[in-house]
């Protein structure tokens, strides 16, 4: 690990203010970060965490969505959405493991947009809504490709509004070593409308399904992805799986969330 | 009634308390006063020429102390290869050199070019980045086909890129050849012996402590036999006399062989204390373990069975390329060869066997010994391809096997390679696993699986290994550069408690607790009052060290012999302290008595006059009560078994999914039950490791693609069933003391067949056309034989 | 450097540490608590695991800093008052549930996590738990009966 200094501020606005220092990087949870530094694949100047920012953590639950504070780690949202919002809940209980869980924060996830996370597939199947300490951010227009999100340099979210389905599924299938998404399908039925979210599988990070999202808005039963497919070319192919494989995937695990629905 | 104490009792292990309270002493826990850190500056790219390498930069840096490149060890000894295997043609093996820093090539990504020795690991790193090093690229070779036709040479004195072409028997070729061309019927099969990494959980340390007062270094590592180390490194590679030099293999973190070799780090930071005068410390991250620690298998092989109609095996040819990586490890040449090529005849009468083994080289980490060595190799193309036969000629699996077997009054059976199997019953184990498995419910459950959607398979096989390689004059005419005997001391102190110095080395086995249970039975004393002492030249008795499942068959055999020693002298003691003849002891329940008498004396008082010698037969007899013995086995010990696993195939997935495992293994004589049941689950986990998930896959240009564990897929907790093992068959080894085999690599040995055996009984069930997968038979392995 | 303060196996512990010092160095080098062991770099293994204000904790993927006036116990801090096993401890010496002993300080404080969180849990559940931990050695077949074990003695 490269040397660094280290900031620890107790405010939103601390934290933000150290953020426009040169070579300032926020570190939420560190679960992914800190590894990255071990292996000197980073070199911040100055690393801002956010551990003791209680104004980040926490979750607010309305008839209508799920408000998570950034800093809130996939433990909490495991427990604190359980009833209001199972689909999401269980996401959050399947992500690394427990001690990762305890570290490791939504927020932190959203923007890192690490292709095979979880939380990216939530918020796009949601819709949810990325708030930073300047604007909001609609799902649809944040996550821009592999670790690239619309976040400006110095700007932080600072919570998470995830709009609760009708009903709605995650299914993951593990990448047999790291245990991340190989694929990752969130679908989720509102009244007007289904959103199918895919994670782990495509070369561009997390994207809809939107031939699958038109023909289960049409019929929302697994019957109704018969035939249909995504582009092997767009899949990512690895030591984990060739395109044709996650091509496969990608259908498989949409048409079991819909049948979990 | 199970025993509380001594040879058959499930004690409780005395190692347990320091490792659960954090007391464990690992190498890495070792601190010297005024130590340095080091840091290897490695190559990234497989194969180059080193053109310049400049450390004026990084030894300005702060904290630099100094920086070594291959050219500053000029004189020091290369890694000595620890078995010299001759070709079918009588010609020795190519013997390439392996130096502690690389000079002149890199040969391997993780090739140590550099290393800069600094006040803390971080400046140490920081430095090592300031090393300017210019490399040709030259291409790498990887594929072994590749590598014999032509690719690039990874060592370009010696012409090739072959290091033996083996053949065994050689006299048999011919034989086998026509068997096979007049066979009723041949089943062949191409498979791979897929690549892994031990990845025991604690990663490499080594410190080196020179005292220039009495110039003597003491080396700290994480070994499984500090006395071959203390050998390899002082006489072969830096020249320190014995007694010079100090080898201690602390509490070790798991081994599975991959600490047996002597590896380039030791060498370096012993050399790098005595110039420098200051303790030297390497600990290897996870990441740098991947690219340094010796890898395992990597075999390519194709077997062809000649069977008769009926299903007995007729002939055996098997030709095999096994990947040596770019240097010779210690005892990676034995492992294709002697302790894969002898067991191809495995639990069967099999009359003809012929076995061809090309080694190769490639720029990748070298290949060495892991868990089972050579046997599972065997093992896996051998039960594969009877599993294919016996569908192709109808015959039940389990059947066809029962065809072949030798048969328990066969024994000994002397096999067509080589071997001479002492004692087994492999009807019996077969009998035992049919019940434990519960074989007969099988169906039901295959229906209730496809009830929900699921293929169940079941996968049966056997296995034989052969461990406590020996004897040493036998081996040291296969090739081996060393003895393999045990050692053992067995001191009495005067008031009758014992220790036990082994030059065995326990790193997860659990001998301070199973070889106490041993001499507790001999001398009658309670095992509270016996301790081991092991891993540290100082304090043991010359010994070959813990790899092949030798150490209760060698190393526990050595303490038999050696208290056998400390039994008849005490007789003679008490003896002399009750007045009558030495012949006339009786010792039992650690009470000496003269036969047909009620004279007895104690344990105790007879310990104490040994070292109290005021009423003693000086004249006659030496004081004191310790004893050494050295044990050179007459023959192998041959653990078997039989294994059934039942596997649930998702199709539209290719997830495999164990449901249940079984094993009925024979490892003779039983000293600690409940510790054997923990080696076999440990060695099952790993076979299914091999067979599921793991794999160290490199990319054409020699860069390791599962070099962490966030691609390299370790078993984990919920990846495994609860695992069904049974050991109460047992055929005592004839020719040991205690009767005892061996049990730490059967599971590894016994279970990669078994659970591809099960995966493609599944997909024969279900209909599809598969009747092979490669392991590791991952998710999309399967999917992808599926629906190819 | 800065200066952290932490309660440490009940004790109060102060020492000075880099930003970059991970809470693992801090306790191995800084406190010479050497039961946390390291046995990777991608927060995989779990042999580092300790518990921060209760939680079960990879301590190579935390830094110091992150610990500021926290709770930490380490294995160290597992066994009785008297220096006697404690429950979960004595569990895994009973059912054998380790061989090298490496992993073994992780896996008794995810162990313990666990029953802090759940005082009866399946089969299942244990080994879904303990997804974070990997044990080498002994297949988890003991690890599991050991859990299962502690589980029965705390109940009792």
């Amino acid at each position: 690990m490269y040397s660094f200094e280290f900031e620890r501020p107790t405010t939103i606005d601390d934290a933000v203010a150290a953020l426009s220092r040169s070579g300032a990087q926020v570190i939420a949870g560190g679960q992914t970060l800190i590894p990255t530094l071990k292996n000197r694949l980073a070199s911040p100047d100055v690393l801002v965490s956010l551990g003791a920012i209680s104004e980040l953590r926490g979750i607010s639950v309305s008839s209508g969505s799920v408000v998570v504070g950034a800093a809130t780690t996939h433990a909490e949202v495991a427990h604190s959405a359980a009833e209001a919002f199972p689909a999401l809940s269980g996401l959050a209980n399947n992500i690394g493991d427990p001690a990762v869980r305890n570290r490791g924060t939504v927020g932190g996830s959203i923007a890192n947009n690490d292709p095979s996370a979880c939380y990216p597939a939530a918020a796009l199947a949601t819709g949810a809504t990325i708030i930073t300490n300047s604007r909001r951010i609609a799902a649809d227009d944040f996550f821009l490709g592999i670790f690239e999100t619309a976040l400006d340099e110095d700007e932080l979210i600072t919570s998470v509004e995830f709009p609760i389905p009708a009903a709605a599924n995650y299914q993951k299938f593990e990448q047999p070593a790291s245990r991340f998404a190989l694929v990752g399908a969130f679908v989720s039925r509102f009244d007007t409308c289904v959103r199918v979210a895919i994670t782990g599988a495509a070369d561009s990070g997390v994207f809809r399904w939107s031939e699958a999202e038109k023909a289960l808005t049409a019929s929302f039963s697994p019957d109704s992805l018969a035939g249909l497919s995504v582009e092997a070319d767009d899949m990512i192919s690895d030591v984990h799986g060739s395109q044709a494989y996650r091509t496969n995937l990608v259908a498989v695990m949409t048409r079991r969330a819909v049948a979990a629905c | 009634m199970p025993r509380d104490q001594g040879i058959g009792a499930s004690s409780a292990r005395r190692e347990d308390v320091r490792f659960l309270t954090g007391n464990g002493r690992y190498t890495d826990d070792f601190n010297v006063h005024g130590q340095k850190y080091v840091h290897f500056l490695r190559s990234d790219v497989a194969h180059g020429r080193i053109r310049s390498v400049n450390t004026l930069a990084a030894a300005a840096m702060p904290g630099v102390i100094a920086v070594f490149t291959g050219e500053d060890l000029e004189g020091i000894g290369g890694l000595p290869c620890g078995w010299l295997v001759t070709d079918r043609h009588g010609e020795p093996m190519n013997e390439p050199g392996h130096p502690v820093l690389a000079v002149g090539k890199v040969r391997h990504v993780g090739d140590p070019i550099a290393a800069v020795v600094a006040d803390s690991v971080a400046e140490a790193s920081d430095a090592a980045e300031a090393i300017e090093v210019d490399i040709e690229e030259l291409p790498a070779v990887i594929n072994m086909a590749a590598a014999l036709e032509g690719g690039s040479l990874v060592h370009d004195e010696i012409g090739t890129n072959l290091c033996y072409d083996w053949g065994f028997v050689e006299d048999s070729r011919e034989a086998v050849d026509a068997a096979i061309a007049e066979a009723e019927h041949v089943t062949s099969l191409e498979l791979v012996n897929n690549r892994l990494v031990a990845n025991a959980m604690e990663p490499r340390v080594a410190l080196g402590d020179y005292n220039a007062s009495n110039d003597e270094s003491t080396l700290y590592t994480t070994s499984q036999n500090p006395h071959v180390i203390r050998l390899l490194m002082g006489a072969f590679v830096l020249q320190i006399p014995e007694h010079k030099l100090r080898v201690v293999a602390p509490d070790v973190g798991g081994g599975f062989g991959s600490k047996i070799f002597h590896y380039a780090e030791e060498a370096f930071c012993t050399l790098a204390s005595r110039r420098l005068r200051v303790p030297v410390k390497w600990t290897a991250s996870r990441s740098e373990a991947f690219v340094t620690d010796a890898h395992g298998r990597d075999h390519v092989t194709k077997i062809d069975l000649a069977l008769s109609k009926d299903g007995k095996f007729k002939a055996i040819r098997t030709s095999t390329l096994a990947n040596l990586g770019a240097y010779l490890s210690t005892f990676s040449t034995s492992v294709p060869t002697w302790l894969h090529g002898t067991l191809m005849a495995g639990n069967y009468t099999t009359p003809l066997v012929y076995v061809n083994v090309r080694a190769v080289f490639t720029n990748t980490v070298p290949v060495d010994a892991y868990r089972g060595a050579g046997r599972p190799e065997a093992t896996f193309q051998l039960e594969r391809v009877i599993d294919k036969a016996a569908r192709e000629l109808g015959i039940d699996p389990v059947e066809i096997r029962r065809r072949n077997f030798v048969q328990p009054d066969q024994f000994p059976y002397a096999t067509p390679v080589a071997l001479e199997y002492d004692t087994g019953n492999y009807p019996a184990t077969m009998d035992k696993l049919v019940e434990i498995a519960d074989l007969d419910g099988f169906a039901a459950r295959a229906e209730e699986s496809a009830s929900r959607g699921r293929l169940r398979g079941l996968g049966v096989n056997c296995y034989i290994e052969a461990c406590g390689i020996a004897p040493s004059n036998l081996v040291g005419q296969l090739g081996a550069r060393a003895g393999l005997y045990e050692s053992a001391t067995v001191r009495v102190n005067a008031t009758g408690s014992v220790t036990v110095m082994t030059g065995c080395h326990s790193h997860g086995q659990s001998h301070e607790t199973t070889f106490p249970q041993v001499v507790s039975d001999m001398l009658g004393i309670d095992e509270g009052q016996i301790n081991v002492l092991h891993g540290d030249t100082a304090n043991a008795p010359m010994g070959m060290g813990t790899y092949g499942s030798r150490s209760i068959a060698v190393g526990g055999s050595a303490i038999v012999r050696a208290t056998e020693k400390i039994v008849a002298k005490a007789k003679r003691i008490a003896a002399h302290l009750m007045e009558a003849s030495a012949d006339d002891i009786e010792f039992a329940d650690g009470v000496f008595s003269v036969a047909g008498t009620d004279k007895s004396v104690a344990w105790g008082d007879v310990c104490l006059t040994a070292y109290v010698p005021h009423n003693y037969p000086l004249d006659k007899l030496e004081p004191g009560l310790e004893e050494t013995a050295f044990y050179d086995p007459a023959n192998f010990t041959f653990p078997a078994g039989a294994y059934a696993c039942e596997v649930e195939v998702d199709t539209d997935t290719g997830a495999v999914e164990i449901c249940s495992f079984a094993a009925a293994d024979d490892f003779g004589n039983v000293i600690n039950p409940m510790i054997v049941d923990g080696q076999v689950h440990g060695g099952i986990a790993q076979g299914v490791g091999q067979a599921l998930r793991e794999h160290a896959i490199y990319d054409s240009n020699g860069q390791l693609l599962t070099g962490s564990y966030m691609d390299y897929a370790m078993p984990r907790a919920d990846d495994l069933p609860s695992l069904v093992v049974d050991h109460s068959c047992q055929t005592p080894c004839t020719h040991n003391p205690l009767g005892v085999k061996g049990c730490g690599e059967a599971g590894a040995i016994g279970s990669p067949p078994t659970v591809v055996n099960a995966v493609i009984d599944a997909l024969q069930r279900g209909g599809y056309d598969v009747d092979h997968i490669d392991m590791p038979l991952s998710p999309s392995r399967v999917w992808e034989a599926i629906n190819g | 450097m800065a200066t952290v303060h932490m309660v440490v196996n009940g004790r109060e512990v102060s020492g000075e540490v880099e930003g970059r010092t991970l809470l693992s160095d801090f306790l191995r080098n800084g406190l010479k608590l050497t039961g946390t062991h390291i046995g990777c770099d991608t927060s995989q293994c779990g042999a580092c695991v300790v518990h921060v204000n209760g939680k079960a904790i990879k301590s190579c993927t935390m830094f110091a800093l992150e610990a500021s006036d926290s709770t930490v116990t380490t294995i160290e801090g597992m066994a009785n008052e008297d220096g006697s096993l404690g429950i979960v401890q004595q569990a895994f010496q009973d059912h054998h549930g380790l061989q090298c002993g490496f992993c073994t300080p992780g896996m008794v404080m995810s162990a313990a996590a666990l029953l802090s969180e759940n005082l009866t849990p399946g089969e299942a559940e244990i080994r879904d738990y303990l997804e974070g931990n990997i044990c080498r050695c002994t297949g988890y077949q003991n690890i599991v009966k050991a859990i299962q074990g502690a589980a029965e003695e705390l109940a009792a």
